[in-house]
């Protein structure tokens, strides 16, 4: 049996059923990061020895009865903004190199809970603040599909091991398109749930209000899988929602007869690559023959979504990053000491890469007096009339289908030089965090240059079930 | 000729609410414990963390604001202010700046008009021709968190952070400018002291700091309407150096203006041991905090249901109890005062008076050994651990003569002490008086004969000699004699001895 060909629901039946063991998983994951990781970068701390133990002790439970869930005994890798007891969560900063929490993210505990077994922590775009994994102090990741390319960001690192089979899902967090755009640069299934349906406790926050941890699976199936296990944690914070327990893995049905389906002529002006325009309507048509109700409509307001996300972004994240400041953990600039104020100001400015201060400076700038109601405010603003949008285009509609990012991945170094070109590049997916939705990523065919291109599907808050069940249709049709 | 001045004063106070556990987690908030043990990575602001509202400061913020007159917002938010400092671990603070929880309030302060009365003996229980009433408007109350605390080096090389304290629930309470006299504001923080302590909202204790004042203060030319600049002051921790602050301060802002100067708007620090003032920051380098919305926190709507709630366990207040206790007590107006003055004292006054003890009995036992005892081991009428069933048990023992004074008042203290129940007390310890006549008869008896020398100066006309045979009387039965039947049963025996002489 070749178990790294198997989706991670397929190796979780197979583990059931005693076909393969937990601990052969993990060997053969661990024999393709020995293969492939010199190539690509895709972890930032790998525990090889700790995944072997996990593995044999996982075995032992699932052989004792305890664990019979669809992802018992199979091998995830965690974004590294995700806090992992006694592993080192670094969030792919200089700030962070030496931190280990001593709690693990609510999600990561979920995921625990139902078996799954921990290889590593991926790499990342420092604190989730850029679109290609090179803004990381761990030196950027390759796209399994030509490493040449960038595998898009900020979940860079978990998409491509899941893309390169170094491990069988993962979990990223997406605050503009950190887990649809890297999904779609490296061809595999990555959503961003509803803001509140997984709790982010143990998320190191980027810009609060937007972020949201959501899975990077081989398949739609996988996605829903690992959404149950992560979604409806008894929360730890109050900014989570307590959602109902739906059953995801339920809405894995081929069925979209009925279902009404938009494409937002906003999404397919100018800018678009042609050849993602056209991948996008072959899909939009598979889904018509399906028996769906497809056509196009006026959503609005996109212009305003770039520049309402990045300051809000921004505003947030120079305040949530305030705690990184040399005297509790983490890095702290040497020679710096008799003096609080100069110690502050070396430790963060060697700490942290040239992206993040970057953010920090405009988050300072749009929070300060005199600037707040000229573009904070105005920002929220815009957000609330954002969400308005939406809100109407699911009077008549169940789903907006549109592309994940304009062109396929762009190659490495190409993005670094312009960083304004490349927020530009966010501008298909950040309407979906302004406005708390739910939305999935996934493949819908390769460029003549052999690059995946995705499809984004953006549903109605909490219609988590019925994006997956979309998403299950046209997996299935495309064959 | 020298302007005449009129001096402003606005106060914000904040006030520790008394919960047992911090204001986003579960950490508790005991006062003096030994460094960092209570922590958690939520107070600590470790990354990923996230904050969560205890339920129960809000309750509590809702409760000062509905005591102190104000409009609960029916819909607020908590913001981050943002500096980096040491004391708090995330580098902003989760306060209320945009929406805060309640506005527009007021309270009304009683307060002594002649300054020569002095601060320190001020109390709204004095009977003075110039006690005068005023209403003292409240901006604001919001919610917040307390930052932790900087223990420094004496040698000046390293500094220490205790974060104990840090996510402690704070209310700060905004006054509007309102008081002109330092007998106004100590009037203004007795009355803020008296609401929390009877909400049992916090304990408002200025020297551990579980309430904290800062005087904000300016002169305008007296007649004008408009304010002066203003300075904020700092570092008070009794309501003495609160009274020199303002006077000193006062003084200050008098001289400059006198001689044409202008007041420079900053924050000063209080001296205590040079009773002086200095400047700490002036408005020119007045930090910009960033306030904005905390993205962690969901928004607080009140509903009507939960003002409701609040509202209707609103306690009655001491001046609202005063004016009760006068028409249905007949107890004087100073014991009156006295009892009212803390909830847990005027609480138990009154369900020891429901279980039928006569109130003024009552009322003696609170103002007399229960203030004695409390002043003696210097505790708080919060510490009282007595019921007050014991209490009327107490009572009742010396009413039906079963016990004398003297042994009340052991018998009190062991019942302050541990909560005893006096009637099995005195029974354990047979205290109880000789009450049946054949005994104390006997002992009469022998008194006489052993005491010939006293009973011939009676027999002789001197009256003192009486007392002396009682004493003995007395001495003889242990101290548990009735004093009153002792006395008259050797009267009795004498008279005998006097009819046979």
């Amino acid at each position: 049996m070749e178990l790294l060909s198997l989706s991670a629901v397929q190796l979780g039946r197979a583990i059931r059923e005693g076909r393969t063991t937990a601990v052969e998983a993990m060997e053969a994951v661990l024999g393709r990061i020995e293969e492939k990781e010199e190539w690509l970068n895709c972890y930032i701390t790998l525990d090889k020895e700790g995944a072997r133990r996990r593995a044999q002790e996982t075995q032992k439970r699932i052989e004792a009865g305890e664990l019979r869930g669809p992802l018992a005994g199979v091998p995830m890798a965690v974004k590294d903004n995700l806090c992992t007891r006694g592993m080192r969560t670094t969030c792919g900063s200089r700030m962070l190199e030496t931190f280990v929490p001593a709690y693990s993210a609510d999600a990561v505990m979920g995921l625990e809970r139902a078996g799954a077994v921990l290889v590593g922590k991926t790499n990342m775009d420092e604190f989730a603040m850029g679109s290609t994994t090179e803004n990381s102090f761990y030196g950027p990741t390759r796209n399994p599909w030509n490493t040449d390319h960038v595998p898009g960001g900020s979940s860079g690192g978990s998409a491509a091991a899941v893309a390169a089979r170094e491990c069988f899902f993962a979990l990223g967090s997406d605050t503009g398109g950190s887990v649809r755009q890297p999904a779609a640069h490296c061809g595999v299934v990555g959503m961003k749930p509803t803001y509140g349906t997984v709790s982010r406790y143990g998320l190191v926050a980027y810009a609060s209000s937007m972020d949201q941890i959501g899975p990077l699976c081989g398949n739609v199936e996988d996605c829903g899988a690992v959404l149950e296990a992560i979604a409806g944690i008894v929360p730890e914070s109050d900014s989570t929602y307590v959602h109902r327990k739906d059953s995801f893995q339920g809405a894995l049905k081929r069925d979209v007869r009925g279902l009404r389906i938009g494409l937002p002529k906003d999404y397919f002006g100018e800018g678009l690559d042609e050849e993602v325009r056209n991948a996008l309507l072959k899909a939009a048509r598979l889904l018509e023959a399906e028996g769906a109700e497809v056509d196009e409509f006026d959503l609005g307001l996109s212009d305003y979504a770039l520049p309402a996300y990045y300051t809000i972004a921004a505003a947030e994240a120079s305040s949530n990053l305030e705690r990184f400041d040399g005297i509790k953990y983490g890095y702290r600039a040497g020679n710096a000491e008799d003096d609080l104020h100069r110690m502050y100001k070396r430790t963060r400015s060697e700490g942290f890469g040239k992206e993040v201060k970057r953010r920090i400076m405009l988050g300072g700038f749009v929070l300060s007096s005199g600037y707040y109601d000229a573009y904070y405010q105005k920002a929220l603003k815009a957000k609330a009339l954002i969400k308005g949008a939406f809100d109407k285009a699911f009077f008549g509609y169940d789903c907006i289908l549109g592309p994940v990012a304009p062109c396929t991945a762009p190659k490495l170094g190409e993005s670094l030089p312009d960083p304004l070109k490349m927020y530009l590049g966010d501008v298909y997916t950040v309407a979906a965090n302004l406005a708390g939705l739910p939305a999935i990523s996934l493949p819908c065919g390769m460029s003549r240059a052999g690059l995946p291109i995705g499809m984004q599907l953006v549903a109605d808050c909490f219609q988590e079930r019925k994006l997956l069940q979309i998403a299950y249709t046209y997996e299935q049709c495309r064959g | 000729m020298a302007e005449k001045y009129e001096t402003v004063i606005g106060l914000e106070v904040h006030v520790e609410l008394a919960t047992k556990t911090k204001i986003f987690c579960g950490c508790s908030t005991a006062f003096g414990d030994s460094p960092n043990s209570h922590t958690c990575p939520i107070c600590l602001g470790m990354p990923g963390t996230l904050p969560m509202l205890n339920g129960r400061v809000l309750e509590y913020a809702v409760a000062a604001g509905i005591a102190m007159n104000c409009d609960i917002s029916r819909f607020c938010r908590f913001d981050r202010k943002n500096y980096f400092y040491p004391d708090n671990p995330q580098n902003y603070q989760i306060s209320q700046l945009y929406l805060p929880i309640c506005r527009d309030g007021w309270v009304e302060i009683e307060f002594n008009e002649d300054p020569a009365q002095g601060v320190e003996k001020l109390s709204p229980s004095m009977k003075n021709p110039s006690l005068r009433t005023k209403k003292v408007g409240i901006h604001e109350i919001h919610m917040e968190e307390d930052a932790g605390k900087l223990v420094h080096d004496d040698g000046g090389d390293y500094t220490l952070i205790d974060y104990n304290r840090a996510g402690v629930p704070l209310i700060e309470i905004v006054s509007e400018p309102d008081m002109r006299t330092a007998q106004e504001v100590i009037a203004y923080l007795e009355k803020l002291r008296r609401i929390l302590q009877y909400l049992g909202v916090s304990d408002c204790k200025l020297q551990e700091g579980s309430m904290r004042v800062d005087v904000n203060l300016s002169l305008r030319k007296e007649g004008t309407k408009e304010l002066g600049i203003r300075t904020e002051m700092k570092n008070l921790g009794s309501f003495h150096a609160i009274s020199r602050a303002i006077e000193s301060e006062r003084q200050r802002q008098q001289a400059l203006l006198e001689s044409g100067r202008e007041v420079v708007q900053e924050t000063r620090r209080w001296d205590e041991g040079k009773e002086t003032s200095y400047a700490m920051r002036s408005k020119e380098n007045a930090r910009d905090y960033r306030y904005f919305p905390d993205p962690d926190l969901a928004p607080i709507c009140i509903s009507h249901g939960f003002w409701e709630k609040i509202r209707a366990a609103q306690p009655e207040f001491c001046w609202e109890k005063r004016k009760r206790y006068k028409a249905e007590y007949d107890i004087p107006e100073y014991d009156i005062d006295i009892i009212t003055d803390s909830r847990q004292m005027a609480e138990l006054f009154e369900a020891t008076v429901a279980l039928g003890s006569q109130p003024k009995k009552v009322s003696n036992w609170l103002m007399g050994e229960t203030l004695r005892l409390l002043r003696e081991r210097n505790l708080d009428p919060s510490d009282i651990r007595f019921t007050p069933e014991n209490l009327a048990k107490l009572i009742a023992l010396t009413e039906s003569r079963t016990i004398n004074s003297t042994v009340a008042k052991e018998v009190f203290e062991i019942m302050f002490t541990e909560n005893a129940d006096p009637e099995m007390y005195v029974k354990e310890q047979r205290l109880a008086m000789v009450a049946d006549e054949e005994t104390l008869r006997r002992t009469a008896e022998k008194v006489i004969r052993e005491n010939p020398k006293s009973v011939q100066d009676y027999i002789r006309g001197k009256d003192r000699a009486l007392g002396y045979l009682v004493g003995q009387t007395m001495i003889a039965c242990g101290g548990k004699a009735d004093p009153v039947g002792a006395s008259r049963l050797l009267k009795e025996l004498l008279q005998q001895e006097v009819n046979e002489a």
